[in-house]
Parts: structure tokens; C-alpha cells; sequence
């Protein structure tokens, strides 16, 4: 925990002549909220141990415009776009791999049609792919026998039907990984999603983010995974609605291979 | 030989059919009145979904009971209408039984598959009825079915067991007449009946004369009832029997995440990136151009298959009972989206009728008149709505459409929205946080 992050930017990669293997797409929430912040960190330990190349955009990076145009704000969003965009080709960025699914997305779906042509992975994606290549070793460490349950985030599951990457990272911490009674493609919303995030809910008798909390607990988890900043802030606070924050922690799939690794 | 018959037969069969074509003119009109979009390639694709979707009934089938039952009603209602050319046939040349002598065996087999199947829809219409109107399934009592599409759906049960019965009965009283010893006027045998053998002895007793009429009254009773029923599709959720097939062929391919891209958006966008653009220029002159506005607000504003999917759409409620507003008490319902969108098009259908072909505008529009603010807003955007469809109908895409006309042309979104989007625009973040900052995190303990 003590050694200190590397995270070169695009801007020092040019000026040394390197491009990155990867560029790492941090996210708004990855990038100034608190909780998330720690995923963010989580990741990057994990690229420093494996030695992948990677850059951030750091200062260079702006909003996806996600947000913007799921509240229906197309002018907002194509202008982030075509902002974004253009600093990514500006480095001749080819390979994204992003921790926020709504990020993911957006550069993976949205951006092509603007001129923003990349090969997008989710980091769970990526985790598996340095597994797969033999480049990661990951064992249960403090994990090992514990129960998990892993949460859908929409934007990664039926958005774009990444299912199994998630999974099949968990299932290498030797856990017990357990599906909620929704799950895959009938996953049930956080609740944050299209815009949600940043407004209050429209007046119902319950928030889509206790009920969600709910399926998850009824499977009795030790540890509900998440591959969302925004599906583990509604499921933390699902959680404390509960009062259940003692006994079940909302951790993203980085965290725990990161913490599995003691890194 | 009289030939009032056939010609009876004939001018119900032009009317049927008469009646029929007008209805099929107007939805096709009205769909058009929606925007074009491109839906015309990757044909490969469409007609595989269409293969999967529409006639293999693969999305049918993720809620079993009422997957397997509706492919009990869904094959009989395909068979059955092979008999249908049949039955077309007699009643046009006053024959009986015409591909009987034919086919030999695989008429005994096709006759004896569509009483088994007509049996088979009795049942599973039996099980619809009871799951609507005695279990209540939640999705069939929500208040969006109130009225109309409530009887509407009992109506198709009915409709359906009546005609199933007539089918058996006519057969029944058929099988009669065949068994008359030496014989009875054309009845001749052919045929094999699993099902109707067991009506067939309620005719014991009566003259043969009597089980001829009877066999007549089922007969014509079945194909008017048909007819009828083919008539009532317009105005019925039952139209998805028929536009459940190009639905699935002209439904979205992209991945459900990817939400469209608008074209006159990116134009002005660019024009405003653009450093060498002369903010102060005309505009150039396009002939083409429509005045165009951002967002939908009525059913003008939303494009052909948008509108094709509210025509489609069942009301079955599979995408309401997924949808984590609606299951969470909000007043969001996919399905009342598809329902309101589809009477807003009949409604602006009937106005073109009524006004000789032009629209009149009626201050009334789909926005505010039949879907409020609070139903869009209410949206996470999560696709369960669309992954449930069994017919691949997005209401997501025409929530989005109306979200955008709220925001972009009404500037009317919730405060807290605004805030977001001000600071998206002022920072490059949703909080406020500078851009300068987007990097602290890694010296951050």
C-alpha cells in the first residue's frame, strides 16, 4: 500500500516519444468522487504490479457527456464528444480501457459516429485479458471462501452484454459467487443510470436503489461486486439504509483482485 | 343448382377482405407520418431476428408458462389458416372437403393437427383467461389497461374459443354425417377427428337433414367469425399477430446502449467548433430543409418504427413489470408509452380523415396531453424495458426523444439537471470540480 502510484499522462508518453499500451479513461467519478476514487486507485495499483504501459489524460480529460445526453442534452453531449474526441486523436489514441461502464459506453458506442474511433475495453475486460495472457496471477487471499454476489451495471450487461468478464474474475479469488434471483440480462437498475445520479427520484414508495439492495441481500453475500462507480454508490447506500454496512461491504471487481494481491 | 351461396360467400369474402385493406392503408399512412430513419440494412441480421424473434417466438418463450401457451395459439392460428384455403375454396365453388381426395393420409393428418391444436388454443386461452381475470397477474390489473384494454384482451380470448368451438363443431357434425350408413348427400368420408369424435354423439338422435343445417351454421359462422376477428386487428392490441414480423425485421441492431446520434445537432455543433466559421453567415440555403426541431413532442416528431412498435405492441406489460420505476411506485410505464403513443396516432389518424387528408392541429400534443414530464424523468435509461420485449419494441427510444424536446427546444428540465449540465459545461464534470483538478486523486491518501 505504501509504494506511491505511477501514472504517467499522454502529454509526458508524447513528449518522451512513447505511446501506451493502454490509455487509461478515468471517468468523473473516478476522478473526484471520494469512494470511487478508491477503484480508481485500485485499477491503476493493478497495471503498476502487472507493469502494463498506460497514461491518463489527467488535466486533458473532460466528461463523456453521458449524463448530458441520457437527461436529453444532445448539444452538451456532442459538444463533449467532439472536445474529447479531438484530444484523443490529437494522441493517436487507439485502446481505452475504462472502470466506469457509462464512460465505456459512450466512447464505445456513441463516439464513432463523431469521429472517435477506439477500441474500448472495460477494466474487467482488461483484468481478464491480463490473466488470460498470463501477465496477472490472482488467488482468493482474504477472500478465499467468502460469499459474493456481483451486480449487473446496466450499461456494461445489456447495454453491451459483457456478462461473463465479471464473473469469471471473481470466480478466480476462489469465492462463492452467487447470482441474485436478477441477474445478466434481467439485472435490476441501481437506480442511477440516465441521468438519475444527479437529480431526486420522481415521488414512487420506495427507491430503485433499496430495492436492488434487497435482491442482493437476499442472497445472503459477504461482499456485493460491482463494475460501476455509480452502481456501488447506490448499493453502499442501499446497504446503510439497510444498516446491514457491518456485515456486507459494496466492493468494485478491482478492488477486490487489488486487495486479493494484498497491492 | 343454386348458386346463392357462392355468391354470398363471395361478397363477404370481398368485404371481409374490403374492410380489411382500408385499415391496412390507414396504419400504413399514419406510420409514415413519422420521420424516416434508415432501417434498411444489414438485411442478413433483420431477417434472422425476424426468423429468431417473430416466428420462433425466442423472447416469448424467457416467461415459460406463458411462452408455451402462446406458442399453442400462435401454431394454431398458422395451421389453422391452411384449412382456411379450404374452407375458401368450397365456399367460392360450392364444393366440399376439396383437397381431401387430393392428399389422402396427410389430409387425415393435417385435419386431425388442427383439431388438436384448436383444442390445445382453447386450453391456453383458458389459462390467459384465468391468469387475467381470476389470479390477476399484476401486470394485467395495472391501471394503464384501464377500460378498453382491459375488455379488449378478453374479447380475443372470447373471439378465439368461440371460433376454436365452431371449428370442432362443424367437424363434429361432419363426422356425422360421413358415419350416416350409405351414405348422406356429399359427405363423404375423409378426415381424421381426434377431437371432434367425442362432440359428434351430441348429433345422435337428430335427423340428418337438422345436422346438415347446423353443419352449415358452423361452417358460415366460422369463416364470418374469422373475418370479423381479421376486421377487429385494427382496433385491437391484437394486431401484433401480423406486425409482430416486420417489427423484429426493422427493429434496432446497435447495441441497447448506443442511443442515436442527431444529425442536425452535429451539424451546428460543428458550424460552433469550427475557428474558421463566420458566426455572423447565413445560413445556407437547403431546399430540402425541413424546420427542424430537436426532440419529439407529438407523433410527427418520432420516426416510422417508433411508431410501427406502438402499432405492434401487445400491452402484454412484460416491459412494465421490469422496469425498476415502475416497481419502485413511480409513474413511469413503458407500456403506457407504447399504449399512449399509439392512441395519440390514431387520434391524429382520425383528424387527417376527418380534414380530407391534412392535419388540423388540435392543441393537443402526445407530450403533457398523454405522457407527462414526470413519466420521462422518472427513466434510468436501463434497457430492461427493451430486453424484455417480446417483439424488440423500444420505449426507451421515444422517452429519450421526448426528454431531448424537453430539454434542447423547452429548456424544462428538472433544476437539479440543469445544475449537472452547467457544470458539464462550465468544469467537464457533473460536480462541481475543477478540470484542473482531475488528477489529485493520485497523490490522495
Amino acid at each position: 500500500m505504501s509504494e506511491s502510484l505511477v501514472v504517467p499522462t499522454m502529454a509526458e508518453m508524447l513528449a518522451q516519444g512513447t505511446q501506451p499500451e493502454v490509455l487509461f479513461w478515468v471517468g468523473c467519478a473516478g476522478s473526484f468522487d471520494d469512494r470511487a476514487k478508491k477503484i480508481t486507485k485500485a485499477f491503476v495499483r493493478i497495471l503498476n504490479r502487472t507493469n502494463v504501459s498506460f497514461a491518463v489524460l489527467g488535466t486533458e480529460e473532460s466528461c463523456t457527456g453521458d449524463p448530458a445526453k441520457r437527461a436529453g442534452n444532445e448539444f452538451l453531449f456532442q459538444m463533449q464528444a467532439m472536445m474529447n474526441i479531438e484530444v484523443l486523436n490529437a494522441y493517436e489514441a487507439k485502446k481505452i480501457v475504462t472502470a466506469c461502464p457509462h464512460c465505456f459506453n459512450t466512447l464505445k458506442n456513441e463516439y464513432p459516429e463523431l469521429g472517435g474511433q477506439y477500441d474500448v475495453i472495460h477494466h474487467t475486460e482488461f483484468l481478464k485479458s491480463l490473466i488470460d495472457d498470463g501477465r496477472l496471477t490472482v488467488e482468493g487471499g482474504q477472500f478465499k471462501g467468502k460469499k459474493i454476489t456481483f451486480h449487473d451495471p446496466c450499461y456494461l450487461g445489456r447495454a453491451n452484454k459483457v456478462y461473463e468478464a465479471p464473473r469469471d474474475l471473481i470466480q478466480k479469488l476462489d469465492v462463492e459467487l452467487v447470482e441474485m434471483k436478477r441477474s445478466k440480462a434481467n439485472g435490476l437498475c441501481c437506480g442511477a443510470g440516465g441521468a438519475q445520479m444527479f437529480k431526486d427520484a420522481e415521488p414512487g414508495n420506495k427507491e430503485v436503489n433499496v430495492l436492488r439492495t434487497e435482491d442482493a441481500l437476499e442472497v445472503k453475500p459477504d461482499i456485493i461486486a460491482a463494475g460501476c462507480p455509480f452502481c456501488n454508490t447506490m448499493l453502499t447506500d442501499g446497504i446503510k439504509h439497510q444498516e446491514k454496512e457491518e456485515q456486507v461491504k459494496v466492493m468494485d471487481i478491482a478492488e477486490l483482485i487489488a486487495n486479493a494481491q494484498d497491492l | 343448382m343454386s348458386y346463392l351461396d357462392n355468391i354470398l360467400f363471395a361478397i363477404l369474402l370481398i368485404v371481409g377482405f374490403g374492410f380489411f385493406a382500408s385499415s391496412v392503408k390507414k396504419i400504413i399512412r399514419n406510420i409514415n407520418l413519422g420521420v424516416d430513419v434508415n432501417r434498411k440494412d444489414n438485411s442478413k441480421a433483420r431477417w434472422k431476428n425476424m426468423a429468431l424473434i417473430a416466428l420462433g417466438q425466442s423472447k416469448m418463450v424467457r416467461r415459460p408458462v406463458a411462452g408455451i401457451l402462446h406458442i399453442f395459439v400462435y401454431v394454431g392460428f398458422i395451421i389453422i389458416n391452411i384449412e382456411l384455403v379450404e374452407i375458401i375454396i368450397d365456399g367460392l365453388f360450392g364444393t366440399h372437403r376439396i383437397f381431401a381426395p387430393y392428399l389422402g393420409v396427410i389430409y387425415d393428418v393435417l385435419i386431425a393437427s388442427f383439431e388438436i391444436l384448436a383444442i390445445l388454443v382453447i386450453f391456453a386461452v383458458t389459462v390467459f383467461w384465468i391468469r387475467r381475470n381470476v389470479i390477476r397477474l399484476k401486470r394485467f390489473i395495472n391501471p394503464d389497461l384501464n377500460g378498453f384494454p382491459k375488455s379488449d384482451a378478453n374479447y380475443i380470448l372470447y373471439f378465439e374459443t368461440v371460433l376454436m368451438l365452431l371449428f370442432l363443431f362443424m367437424d363434429a357434425s361432419d363426422l356425422h354425417l360421413q358415419n350416416v350408413p350409405g351414405g348422406f348427400s356429399h359427405f363423404h368420408r375423409a378426415g381424421s377427428f381426434p377431437i371432434s369424435q367425442f362432440i359428434a354423439p351430441i348429433f345422435n338422435g337428430m335427423s340428418n337433414e337438422l345436422v346438415a343445417l347446423l353443419f352449415e351454421v358452423f361452417w358460415w359462422l366460422h369463416i364470418a367469425g374469422i373475418l370479423v376477428f381479421m376486421n377487429y386487428l385494427y382496433f385491437s392490441k391484437h394486431l401484433h399477430i401480423l406486425l409482430a414480423f416486420p417489427n423484429t425485421y426493422f427493429a434496432n441492431l446497435n447495441p441497447e446502449g448506443q442511443f442515436d446520434n442527431l444529425e442536425s445537432v452535429t451539424k451546428e455543433v460543428k458550424l460552433m467548433m469550427d475557428p474558421n466559421a463566420d458566426p455572423f453567415a447565413a445560413a445556407p440555403v437547403d431546399e430540402n430543409a425541413v424546420p427542424s426541431k430537436f426532440g419529439a413532442s407529438d407523433v410527427q416528431d418520432l420516426n416510422w418504427v417508433q411508431l410501427l412498435n406502438a402499432y405492434t405492441c401487445t400491452e402484454c406489460g412484460r416491459c412494465t413489470s421490469s422496469c425498476p420505476a415502475n416497481q419502485t411506485g413511480k409513474k413511469l410505464s413503458p407500456r403506457k408509452i407504447m399504449m399512449d403513443t399509439r392512441d395519440r396516432l390514431q387520434e391524429v389518424g382520425k383528424n387527417i380523415d376527418a380534414n380530407k387528408g391534412v392535419f388540423v392541429p388540435d392543441n393537443k400534443t402526445l407530450l403533457n396531453d398523454y405522457i407527462t414530464p414526470e413519466e420521462l424523468w422518472a427513466c434510468t435509461s436501463c434497457n430492461a424495458c427493451v430486453e424484455e420485449c417480446p417483439v424488440n419494441i423500444s420505449p426507451l427510444s421515444i422517452i429519450m426523444d421526448m426528454r431531448r424536446y424537453l430539454v434542447m427546444e423547452q429548456s424544462a428540465a428538472p433544476m437539479s439537471l440543469n445544475a449537472m449540465m452547467t457544470n458539464i459545461e462550465n468544469n467537464g464534470a457533473p460536480w462541481q470540480y475543477s478540470q484542473q483538478d482531475r488528477l489529485n486523486w493520485k497523490n490522495e491518501n
